[in-house]
């Protein structure tokens, strides 16, 4: 079965407005990081949608772009993640960073 | 050899330069310059200045150029449309007068003031001011445009602040400095609005192109005379601005000699007969010129007549005989104008500075009921301050008050003769309150021991203007005693040919007794009342006496009618509306900010919202039908 653009689209939206509201409410940078990942790839299956609507190899190559994308910030956020650790903090509370301390 | 002498037009640039040059050195010395330099400096170019002076008036006299007169336009300063302002000097023989009294006399008061002012820690701010106020002076008298002889006029208005306020760790001497300043400047903004009026109706301010014969009359020149005589009465303290003179006493001996006597207040004197066509076509502000300087010669002479300060005395004294000038040039005297203002420079200083001589010698006691006798002990300072105060009387035949005063009187009677008889009341006056500060201050018993000796430094000058201050009438004298007209001769070519006088018929001797005898006779009347036995060794103590005192009362009802009101609206502005404004914005930009400011709280979720929030707005500006 062959998804309309449309509806692929749909999808995309649904998740990319999950992966905000994840953004959002979620305090823990762990799940943060993979909200934002929710939200790239749903970006990413715009692309292919768009790309499959004008027959274009354009969204494809968009694709695996933000797949590149995704993974260095998975990479970037994740050893941020360990650094903070390593330093002492206890918790991964995202609302603590605004002290800038340890 | 004459080849290798400078031209002529060198010469007035390089005496301006002189002080100048002198101030700026004196200035830039920040005081660190020794004491004894400051006063060769100051004195030595002031000296070079009057020495270059007298070269000058010599070439100019023995070779006179065809028109009498010498232009220097040293540059164009702007031009603008068909405004053409230039930094340029005119040599003729009024300036050349005035040249000579304010280098001759200024460096005589700078030699003075050598002696005077030892061992003031600040001599050479002292002396900078008082050479910047010689050049300024100069600009003043030497300038052939307006523009320029207002820069001269600031100019000395600046430094007589300066040295008005000379001592100024006392609050009351920084008062006087502010006064003097603030009530001349009332003068300067008429001047300056006249000046602007002149400018507008002739496109310039070139004196020659403004005196033009042909100008049309009508109320513009009319109102521009006006204006004109309001910087004058100001700058030169007649009724209604006066009210500076005295208090600028709190200034040194020497910038009370220098300024207020000698040369800063005869610049309204000057720029009156410099600009004397203008004020031709203006016959009712002539008449209001010659009012108002009879009143004021009346008033002050009162006033000077209930003083009990030495120097307060002299100051009274200086607005009664600026009071003259004015009578003068009310009356279209201009040459008699500048006959007393010379005389008046010679005798003023010579008395400002015999005074002074004796108020250091009696440890600073300025109160004439306090001093007493000192005739005896200082016999030099005795003479230089009789014969000062016997030239301000007008002793007839030997002083030189008396030939100037003469010319003043002649011209008051031809012009109208309640006039006259107020003059000759003034004549009168004017040897009554000089001998009773003779009287008293050097006759009769000792009441302040004096102490030290008069330095040469002071001694020479004391010498030099008494012998001036007698003979200095010479040059000039009425036809019924001797037909020598030198300086009504040498200004002509400026002021016109002089008057002719009352003629043979007798009436021309009849009046020069008349002028003779009041100054006798106030003599004589100071004798009977304050001779040392007449028991009078305290100030009279009336109600009149109390007014004069107090200057007529004209300090209180300025205080009442302006200042109070002013200090009222101050004190009702004292939150600064105005500030208001440029406040609000800055209120309102603060609270944007806190409000704006509290969204950067350094939490990720919310910028993240925020980014969200902005990103669906813009998205519904963006697909918005």
């Amino acid at each position: 079965m062959t998804a309309a653009p449309a509806q692929a689209l749909l999808l995309a939206s649904m998740l990319f407005a999950l992966g905000l509201l994840g953004v959002l409410v979620r305090r823990n940078l762990l799940f943060m990081l993979m909200s934002i990942e929710i939200m790239l790839n749903a970006a990413a299956l715009a692309f292919v949608a768009a790309g499959m609507r004008w027959h274009a190899a354009d969204g494809q190559v968009m694709f695996l772009m933000i797949l590149a994308l995704a993974a260095a910030e998975a990479a970037v956020g994740l050893a941020i993640l360990l650094r903070l650790h390593a330093a002492g903090r206890p918790t991964l509370d995202a609302d603590t960073g605004n002290r800038l301390k340890g | 050899m004459l080849a290798l002498l400078p031209p002529l037009a060198f010469l007035p640039p390089l005496i301006v330069l002189c002080p100048l040059a002198a101030a700026t050195i004196l200035l830039l010395s920040a005081g660190r310059m020794p004491a004894p330099a400051t006063r060769v400096l100051a004195a030595g170019a002031v000296g070079l200045a009057a020495v270059l002076t007298l070269w000058l008036a010599v070439r100019f006299l023995s070779a006179p150029p065809p028109t009498h007169r010498l232009d220097v336009v040293l540059w164009h300063w702007l031009r603008v449309g068909g405004f053409d302002a230039r930094i340029a000097f005119t040599l003729d023989p009024l300036s050349l007068v005035m040249m000579l009294v304010v280098t001759g006399v200024g460096f005589l008061i700078h030699l003075y003031a050598c002696g005077y002012m030892r061992g003031d820690p600040d001599v050479a701010r002292f002396f900078a001011c008082m050479t910047l106020f010689v050049a300024a002076m100069l600009v003043l008298v030497l300038s052939s445009d307006l523009l320029c002889l207002y820069v001269g006029w600031e100019g000395v208005g600046l430094c007589s602040y300066l040295l008005i306020g000379f001592w100024y760790a006392e609050a009351a001497n920084g008062a006087a400095a502010r006064k003097a300043f603030i009530v001349t400047r009332i003068g300067d903004a008429a001047l300056l609005c006249g000046l602007l009026l002149l400018a507008t109706r002739a496109g310039g301010l070139d004196i020659t192109m403004l005196l033009q014969p042909g100008q049309p009359g009508g109320p513009v020149a009319e109102a521009a005379a006006a204006l004109l005589l309001g910087g004058a009465l100001a700058k030169s303290a007649q009724v209604p601005f006066q009210i500076w003179l005295p208090d600028a006493m709190a200034g040194p001996t020497p910038v009370s000699a220098l300024i207020h006597a000698a040369t800063m207040v005869t610049a309204g004197v000057y720029l009156i007969a410099r600009l004397h066509p203008l004020f031709l076509a203006a016959p009712t502000i002539m008449a209001a010129t010659a009012v108002l300087g009879l009143v004021t010669l009346l008033l002050a002479a009162g006033s000077a007549l209930a003083q009990t300060d030495i120097k307060r005395i002299l100051a009274f004294s200086t607005i009664s005989q600026l009071g003259y000038m004015f009578l003068a040039l009310g009356t279209g005297a201009w040459g008699a104008a500048i006959f007393h203002l010379v005389t008046h420079a010679l005798f003023k200083a010579l008395l400002f500075m015999a005074a002074g001589a004796v108020i250091l010698r009696v440890h600073h006691q300025q109160d004439i009921f306090h001093m007493g006798g000192l005739g005896r002990a200082m016999p030099g300072v005795f003479a230089a301050f009789a014969a000062g105060a016997a030239a301000l009387a007008g002793l007839p035949l030997v002083t030189a008050g008396f030939y100037s005063k003469e010319a003043i009187l002649q011209q008051a009677w031809h012009a109208s003769p309640l006039l006259w008889a107020g003059a000759l009341l003034g004549a009168f006056l004017t040897a009554l309150y000089i001998s009773r500060c003779v009287f008293i201050v050097f006759l009769g018993p000792v009441r302040t021991a004096p102490t030290g000796r008069t330095e040469a430094s002071m001694a020479i000058p004391l010498a030099g203007l008494s012998v001036l201050a007698i003979t200095g009438g010479l040059i000039e004298m009425p036809d019924a005693i001797a037909p020598v007209h030198l300086l009504f001769r040498l200004l002509a070519p400026v002021l016109g040919p002089p008057p002719a006088e009352g003629g043979a018929e007798g009436g021309a001797g009849l009046l020069l007794l008349t002028g003779a005898l009041a100054p006798l006779a106030g003599i004589a009347m100071a004798w009977v009342l304050w001779r040392p036995r007449a028991g009078t060794a305290a100030p009279a103590a009336g109600e009149l006496a109390r007014a004069a005192r107090a200057g007529w009362g004209f300090d209180a009802a300025y205080g009442l009618l302006l200042v109070r009101p002013f200090l009222a609206l101050g004190w009702l502005n004292r939150r600064d509306l105005f500030d208001r404004v440029p406040d609000l914005l800055a209120a309102a930009t603060r609270w944007g900010a806190a409000v704006l400011g509290r969204m950067q709280d350094g939490r990720v979720r919310r910028y993240a919202g925020w980014i969200a929030a902005g990103t669906v707005a813009a998205l519904c500006l963006a697909v918005r039908p």
